[in-house]
């Protein structure tokens, strides 16, 4: 049996300090999930501190789901470590013992039960008294201003109202980690927006430690505490949104991340270039004594999307002629571009990235 | 540049051909042409012989002679005072809700065994569904066999588990048959429930299953408030079809027992029979075959109803 830290205040404390500092309140360890061929999950190290709201991102297909679902307990590890809290949890220990809950993108809300029924769910599992539950039901769907529902089946309510359902199901009995698979992925781009400030907000509001997956760089981008970037399996790169955006670990992560992505230039046979859109700008539009290198970009084509202008068009190096480069100019840039002429762009030079043509790995990895 | 005019030629022509409505395209009497097979075997093999029931059950037919008057009722005042009609009926009520109930058990478990992932689970369902393609009579005899009265394994083995003390004779006693034909029953019209059952489990998400795993749900919790709910719709339908299928079987009662001991075991189906065919009172066998019609309508309608309101919307 573990010592009661919780009888003693103090120790209590300092029980937490240290599984918060030192090995996060979910620790994946080399864990991996093999479907025959398919690697699914293939060796994944992570560590979520307590109270963090950690995104998992990536494409379709790379993993995201299946570890989170080795995580709540509903998929055994091929091979790897959980701990949750400091405990291992192996396949001994289910899903109910794991203190987790979990939000799915189709909701899974139990069709014939009404909305206080799926609410109420988790709780009589519990076993908690009526009166209780009742209680604690009619807080959740108020905080989440469904409390006029309650009567409903859910196919008598909207994705919206749904969505909120299942996030009260989730939040209803307190648990240890929420996790949540893609759950703004049904709703309409409008509510989506809504959905993610009133999410952020109430995950900060309860501190829970929680694992958010979604295929959305924006969604990932906006939510994260910080964003670990999965591929085929693996994470490329863990960090905060703004640090994953400035200083990607491979051209993986450079491209998957960003809208238009990061622009890639073979710059000699072992280098590429990498560089923003938005930093790719009219040399005269660059401060006067700025570092920065110049490109000749000839223009092929140029959209105006109301807050900004997209240009696609074509740069040389000495390596590859005619590479394609995307420049984001905001409307604050007013210099004339036509499409069919070439000008004279530049990056400044803090801008740069440099990934190595063989591995796609970045050189000035952790750099300022 | 204009091209020549016959060079444009074969393009205009070949349209005009198209724009005639064929057959394939008037959906009402290619509707109609495609349907008529089914409604001629379903008039043909259903439709007549109903209504010929509903004829004889008005008149004074016997078999053997081409004679043929109405009698009105006669045939239902006949035979609602008659006490082995009262058994028949009884029996046929029996017969199918306990059947039904053993089903609806059995057909549930067995479902969700066959659910589970295991090795050989192929074979198991395979092996599953064989009382219900194998044709009743041969299936009867090797029942006849298992009940005989001298050669029993069934009292062979609770002989030697003790569960009885003096030997069975299944087929000499009213309450030994009576079991013996229900475990029949049970044993052909299950292996079809469970097969619509796990149809049914199969059309369950999954997810909603692994969300109540989550929420913290054990088996029975699971098994009582989120699968069963769910499957009761597809249960209702495969109970609708063994009500209907039992109360109206003729065949194991026919094989096993004829009835018998002292016409105990008469379903209203196997009356029919003996008295329409062997009695060769045609008029008064129909009347008996006919009296759970309204009743059947009735549970159809009733059951197709529950099944509609327990239908589950996304
Ligand atoms: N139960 C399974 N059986 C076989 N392959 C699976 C199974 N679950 C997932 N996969 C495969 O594993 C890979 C990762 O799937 P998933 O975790 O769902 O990805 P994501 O959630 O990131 O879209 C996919 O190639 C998928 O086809
Ligand atoms: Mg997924």
């Amino acid at each position: 049996m573990r010592p009661r830290w919780r009888a003693h205040p103090v120790l209590c404390l300092r029980a937490e300090r240290v599984s918060a500092m030192e090995t996060g309140f979910v620790e994946i360890r080399n864990l991996h999930k093999h479907f025959g061929e398919v690697r699914a999950v293939d060796g994944v190290d992570l560590s979520i501190k307590e109270g963090e709201l950690l995104v998992l991102l990536g494409p379709s297909g790379c993993g995201k789901t299946t570890l989170m679902r080795m995580i709540a307990g509903l998929e055994v590890p091929t091979a790897g470590q959980i701990l949750i809290g400091g405990e291992e949890v192996d396949e001994d220990v289910p899903p109910r013992a794991r203190g987790v809950a979990m939000v799915f993108q189709s909701y899974a809300l139990y069709p014939h039960k009404t909305a206080y029924d799926n609410i109420a769910f988790p709780l009589q599992a519990a076993g908690m008294a009526p009166a209780a539950i009742r209680g604690r039901v009619q807080g959740a769907a108020k905080r989440f201003s469904i409390g006029h529902l309650l009567g409903r089946r859910p196919r008598q309510l909207s994705g919206g109202e749904r969505q909120r359902v299942a996030l009260s199901r989730a939040v209803v009995r307190d648990p240890k980690v929420f996790l949540f698979d893609e759950p703004l992925s049904n709703l309409d781009a409008q509510l989506r927006a809504i959905a993610r400030y009133e999410l952020k907000e109430l995950q900060r509001e309860l501190g829970t430690t929680t694992v958010y997956v979604t295929h959305d760089q924006v969604e990932a981008m906006g939510l994260g505490d910080r964003i670990a970037v999965m591929n085929q399996g693996k994470v490329r790169q863990v960090g905060t949104p703004q640090h994953v955006y400035d200083h990607p670990a491979d051209t993986f992560v450079a491209t998957f991340l960003g809208s238009p992505p990061m622009n890639l230039l073979e710059q000699d046979a072992h280098t590429i270039l990498g560089f923003r859109p938005e930093s790719f700008v009219p040399r005269q539009d660059i401060p006067a004594g700025t570092d920065a290198a110049v490109f000749q970009f000839k223009v092929r084509q140029v959209e105006y999307l109301g807050a900004d202008r997209l240009i696609y068009g074509a740069v040389d190096t000495p390596h590859r002629a005619g590479q394609t480069v995307i420049a984001d100019l905001p409307v604050t840039i007013t210099t004339p571009v036509a499409e069919g002429r070439a000008y004279e762009f530049a990056v400044p030079r803090r801008a740069l990235r440099h990934f190595d043509a063989a591995t796609g790995l970045a050189r000035d990895r952790g750099a300022a | 540049m204009a091209l020549p005019r016959e060079a444009r030629r074969p393009f205009s022509t070949s349209v005009a051909p198209l724009r005639r409505r064929t057959l394939a395209d008037r959906e009402d009497w290619l509707g109609r042409l495609m349907l008529a097979p089914a409604l001629v075997y379903v008039v043909a093999l259903v439709g007549v012989p109903f209504a010929l029931a509903l004829a004889l059950a008005f008149s004074s037919a016997r078999s053997g002679s081409l004679e043929f008057s109405w009698v009105g009722l006669r045939n239902f005042w006949t035979i609602l005072p008659d006490p082995q009609f009262h058994r028949a009926l009884w029996n046929t009520l029996r017969f199918t809700l306990v059947s039904q109930a053993l089903v609806i058990v059995l057909a549930v478990t067995a479902a969700h065994v066959l659910s589970a992932a295991f090795v050989g689970r192929r074979l198991v369902r395979f092996l599953l569904l064989l009382p219900w393609a194998a044709p009743v009579a041969l299936a009867a005899i090797g029942w006849t066999w298992i009940f005989d009265s001298t050669f029993s394994v069934i009292n062979w083995t609770m002989l030697w588990l003790g569960l009885t003390k003096r030997w069975l004779y299944w087929f000499g006693e009213p309450q030994l048959a009576t079991a013996a034909i229900i475990i029949v029953h049970v044993w052909r019209m299950f292996p079809f429930a469970t097969v619509i059952t796990l149809a049914g489990m199969s059309a369950i998400p999954q997810e909603i299953s692994e969300a109540a795993v989550i929420d913290g749900a054990g088996f029975w919790r699971r098994f009582f408030q989120v699968n069963l709910p769910l499957l009761l719709p597809i249960i209702t339908v495969a109970v609708l079809f063994g009500v209907v299928f039992t109360s109206t079987d003729l065949s194991v009662v026919y094989l096993l027992t004829r009835g018998g001991p002292y016409n105990s075991t008469h379903v209203l189906s196997s009356l029919a029979f003996q008295r329409g065919i062997f009695g060769g009172d045609l008029g008064q066998g129909a009347a008996v075959a006919l009296f759970l019609l309204p009743v059947l309508v009735v549970v159809a309608i009733l059951m197709l109803r529950t099944a509609r309101r327990a239908e589950v919307g996304a």
